[in-house]
């Protein structure tokens, strides 16, 4: 039997503030919620009447879809702000910006920002729900859900299993919120990449560190490849791509050669092909990367449908 | 919670024998079987609605598609209850299109449940009936919903609550009442 634990969280920020049974919780309801993404009519009246907005200050296909995908399947009415056609550009704060947009009744915001603690500043001064989509090199919350998610669908579980974060570490929000949401659970991890990508301190929560893909890759039976993110490096953090993919590049030669178990592949997306990963193993048997994006629409309505029990008296 | 019992209805040959009943009475109605479905509410409904087909196959010789409905997600007072609901899942794995579906639950009270599961159904298919079987019926309908198969109707003042208990869930087999307090009321769909 499932356990039924109270909810009580109004917003989602961050994995940091999840205990572990807020994740199982979440968890579990993405499973009953899959199951209505394969009926004839994947749809459900559970949140009739709200109105959820998502507000996206930096480009994304992927996760902006993914959550309006899960707002409407629940019957939820959903408005698209991106900043690029907004009032932003005149100037109006984010502060404003959503005040107003409060202002006609709106239930829950969903944001996007490029500045860590965005969605905790907006948290404070709106009575809506916020749902941070992506803040910064902060923190990726419904994206670890749904790659654990994932791991625990294809392997049973999560509790000792060892998994391996690879690349620009220290720009992830991805592997920020991975590492939160895998430790609280009671997997291993570990993380892989160059120095210059490598947060100071990371060991401190909890996790191994390592410089040398050999090793990461010797026990690994999970590998969250991340994505190098071009556009977040002020400064070059490598000599070249080609350097990156001999050092970290994740190739079926590399696996062949130094993985000891099959390892189940995981990558965020959008994956720069034939750098972080080769063809081969992105399109490969044990990569689970079109696996996420589905389970990432049921992880996201889980999440929805928990927060929205909180409507504001 | 619910403080005294007030009385033990059914045991479990008392359940046994209304399944049977339940399951002639379906069998009767509907002859030969050929295109009947039985779908249970969960989570009691679903164990039921199991017992229901078992019945069947051994009374026609006939093969019954069984499913489950979660209604969670079509509550109409999911603002309003405290706890909170975990989503389940719905299990239907056959095509509903054309057949005749059984709707099984264990207590018939306001009527809300079963407007829920109706709604939920329509959305996997388009039946060609929908028929309501119930263990017990307490009365107090709040909606124009009536049961075709009644295994036992049970008068009880609103405050009561009537619990059925099933093997799979709680361990042992039999219906029992309780007496409400007053501020136990009306929560329950």
């Amino acid at each position: 039997m499932k356990k039924n634990i109270e909810w009580t969280k109004r917003h989602l920020l961050g994995i940091e503030d999840l205990d572990r049974d807020e994740i199982v919780t979440m968890l579990d309801q993405a499973e009953g919620f899959k199951e209505i993404l394969k009926r004839p009519i994947p749809k459900v009246p559970a949140l009739r009447g709200r109105t959820i907005v998502t507000l996206f200050c930096e480009p994304s296909t992927r996760t902006r879809i993914s959550f309006e995908l899960a707002a409407k399947r629940l019957s939820a009415d959903t408005v698209n702000i991106t900043a690029s056609s907004s009032s932003f550009l005149k100037g109006e704060t984010l502060k404003d910006t959503v005040r107003n947009i409060e202002a006609m009744q709106i239930d829950m915001v969903i944001i996007r920002h490029s500045c860590a603690g965005a969605p905790l500043f907006l948290s404070r001064c709106v009575e809506a729900s916020v749902v941070n989509a992506g803040d910064g090199a902060h923190e990726h919350p419904t994206q670890a859900l749904l790659d654990i998610f994932t791991i625990r669908e294809k392997l049973g579980k999560i509790k000792g299993l060892n998994v391996c974060i690879v690349g620009d570490i220290a720009h992830s929000r991805v592997a920020r919120s991975n590492i939160h949401a895998l430790t609280k659970l009671g997997a291993k991890v570990t993380v892989c990449g160059p120095k210059t990508m490598m947060p100071v301190d990371i060991e401190k929560t909890g996790v191994t560190v390592t410089y040398d893909i050999k090793e990461a890759l010797k026990k690994a039976e999970v590998l969250n490849v991340l994505r190098i993110q071009a556009e977040r490096q002020n400064q070059l953090l490598f000599p070249g791509t080609r350097e990156y993919i001999r050092g970290f590049g994740i190739t079926k030669a590399k696996l062949k050669k130094y993985a000891e178990k099959d390892i189940l592949i995981l990558h965020p997306g959008p994956i720069n092909r034939g750098v972080e990963l080769s063809q081969d193993v992105a399109d490969g048997e044990y990569s689970v990367i079109l696996d996420q994006v589905t389970n990432g629409v049921a992880v996201r309505m889980a999440v929805l449908f928990l927060l929205s029990k909180r409507r504001k008296q | 919670m619910n403080d005294k019992i007030k009385a033990k209805v059914l045991d479990k040959e008392g359940i046994e024998r209304i399944v049977k009943r339940i399951a002639h009475e379906i069998a009767e109605q509907n002859k030969g079987l050929k295109e009947v479905a039985v779908v249970g509410i969960k989570t009691r409904g679903a164990f039921l609605a199991e017992r229901i087909s078992d019945e069947l196959r051994v009374i026609e010789g006939a093969e019954i598609p069984v499913g489950a409905l979660d209604i969670t997600l079509y509550r109409d007072d999911l603002t309003e209850i405290a706890e909170q609901p975990v989503v389940h899942g719905t299990e239907i794995e056959f095509d509903m299109n054309g057949k005749t579906i059984v709707l099984v639950d264990d207590v018939l009270f306001t009527g809300r449940t079963v407007r829920c599961a109706l709604d939920e159904l329509v959305d996997f298919g388009r039946p060609a009936g929908i028929q309501l079987a119930v263990l017990i019926d307490r009365g107090h309908r709040e909606l124009p919903i009536r049961p075709d198969y009644t295994g036992k109707n049970i008068p009880t003042t609103r405050t009561e609550s009537v619990e059925v208990r099933l093997k799979q869930t709680d361990g042992v087999e039999e219906v029992v009442v309780f007496e409400g307090t007053e501020n136990d009321s009306g929560t329950q769909v």
